[in-house]
């Protein structure tokens, strides 16, 4: 199964877990109950409290943020050109050894 | 039977909605190791609400909030299927329609509301549905097939989106709506014109002024048809009844806090009983106004008051209040509104409504006190923004599409350390 890291902003931290192919970055730290994510709408694009910074090297397997997706992170104070809503990232194998930054604040 | 262990920082959270289901969660993200207990009165663990009216018909309908090893996983006791019937606050305890006993540091009561039910005869007939819940659901499901005839009584968002749902099924739809608009009491008289005359657009029959006197049964004890207080009869084969919710806050009541259309909590998710805080739909609290107590029913007041019920417990400082706002889904339209509506001036609109992608925007003087938005996730992100700000802005460039939002802002307070 893909391993995938999200590294808290905040003070740093991070965590290392199995995150089944299909299910979204968001699912990964839903299931285990990792800080920052808090994914209010359950992955349909409709609040932004699921933001995230991907790893330079993995922006490119996700594709481009849709429009609806990019309008809602764009007036986010923490808006970074790498910025997704991980409900949006589907898992693969090609996801192995993501890493994902999780900003402090959320929508 | 008494209650086994006294820990102090034991929490037992009633109420397995949104807010009781983020809070334990996050209780033990915030390293809260204490033993924390989940009472709920339904069968199932907590699950996503919204696909209730929104997704009903599919198999996107049940979406649990959280995966189910993540309980035991996270040592959250999951009492399901049933009801804590007493609190004791002296002896801090709950008692359970089982007769068992909780002993508790901390409650959270995160009892949620009820479908607020229609006092007219027929109204227990098979086929008068209401929906609050998973079972509530899946009843519906499985009551609309194609062809048949839906009636709705009460013209508010989860109405609307089920008759929204229900249309693109190929059901008949009708409805009625006691108000002179649909929405009246939850949306802006411009919004309330624009999705109504978009739901007729679709087939759907939208009637205001509508007041239903009963429910005409047929032989077998099914509804047929709603009866109107004219003496017209609507047939169907379904009635949804969506006439609003009422706070489940019963419990508290019994157990002496105050309640007054809800129970009552400071900004903080505080009761008067500092072994008590409440969360959710079942609260009034301080938003907008000064002095003033509004009681939410949406994920995000839950979700924002779950979290900060979590920080009390834990002893850290409460993240400060967000905009209230929500979400809807009905037909191609996909509407977010922040802000409280106050006040009945015409709202500023930006974007042409036909074209399915509009923003309301409700002004006090120059300053933005709500939005309402179609399709348009941008307007209502920025508007969201001007809300909490409280910038003042220049409205003829609020309307006009070709500005920027960003640009409409008279005078920006210094900024504090943004990108």
């Amino acid at each position: 199964m893909p391993m995938i890291t999200y590294v808290q902003a905040g003070d740093g931290s991070e965590a290392t877990v199995e995150v089944k192919d299909g299910l979204s970055v968001m699912d990964g730290s839903i299931a285990n109950n990792l800080p920052g994510i808090v994914a209010e709408c359950g992955g349909s694009c409709s609040c932004a409290t699921c933001h995230v910074y991907v790893d330079e090297a993995f922006r490119e397997l996700f594709g481009a943020a849709s429009e609806e997706e990019w309008e809602l992170l764009e007036f986010l104070d923490e808006v970074q050109p790498n910025s997704r809503l991980s409900c949006q990232l589907v898992v693969t194998a090609a996801a192995d050894g993501l890493r994902v930054v999780v900003p402090e604040n959320q929508g | 039977m008494t209650a086994e262990h006294t820990d102090p920082g034991a929490v037992v959270v009633v109420g397995g909605g949104h807010g009781g289901g983020t809070l334990v969660g996050l209780l033990r993200q915030l390293g809260h190791a204490a033993p924390v207990t989940l009472v709920g009165h339904e069968a199932d663990a907590p699950y996503h609400r919204p696909p209730l009216s929104k997704k009903f018909h599919g198999d996107e309908l049940e979406q649990p909030l959280k995966p189910a090893p993540f309980y035991a996983e996270q040592d959250i006791a999951l009492r399901l299927g049933a009801e804590v019937v007493a609190i004791d606050r002296d002896a801090r305890t709950v008692r359970l329609d089982d007769g068992s006993e909780l002993a508790y540091g901390t409650l959270v009561l995160a009892t949620g509301a009820a479908p607020r039910r229609l006092e007219v005869p027929g109204a227990d007939l098979a086929g008068v549905l209401s929906l609050r819940t998973l079972d509530d659901a899946r009843a519906l499901r499985d009551g609309l097939r194609p062809g048949r005839r839906l009636v709705i009584v009460g013209g508010g968002y989860v109405g609307l989106e089920v008759a929204a749902v229900a249309r693109s099924q190929g059901l008949e739809v009708t409805v009625l709506e006691r108000e002179d608009r649909v929405l009246a009491r939850v949306a802006s008289p411009e919004l309330s014109s624009i999705l109504g005359a978009h739901h007729e657009r679709h087939g759907t029959v939208v009637e205001t002024g509508a007041d239903v006197a009963s429910f005409a049964g047929d032989e077998h004890g099914a509804v047929r048809a709603v009866v109107l207080a004219d003496g017209r009869e609507v047939p169907c084969d379904v009635a949804l009844v969506g006439v609003g919710a009422v706070p489940r806050d019963d419990l508290a009541r019994a157990a002496g806090l105050a309640c007054e259309g809800g129970i009552l909590v400071d900004a903080e998710t505080r009761t008067a009983d500092p072994a008590i805080l409440a969360i959710g739909d079942v609260t009034r609290r301080p938003l907008g106004g000064a002095g003033e107590l509004v009681r939410m029913e949406s994920i995000p007041s839950a979700t924002e008051q779950a979290k900060q019920a979590a920080h009390v417990i834990v002893g850290r400082d409460v993240p400060a209040a967000d905009v209230p706002w929500f979400w809807s889904d009905q037909f191609d339209l996909k509407l977010k509104i922040a802000g409280l509506l106050r006040g009945d001036r015409p709202a500023v609109v930006r974007g042409d409504p036909a074209s399915g992608r509009f923003t309301l925007f409700h002004l006090d003087g120059d300053v933005v006190r709500a939005v309402e938005s179609a399709n348009a996730p941008a307007e209502f992100m920025a508007g969201k923004k001007l809300i909490q700000r409280g910038d003042r802005v220049d409205v003829a460039r609020l309307a006009d599409v070709d500005v920027k939002l960003k640009d409409v802002v008279l005078s920006v307070p210094e900024p504090a350390a943004s990108a």
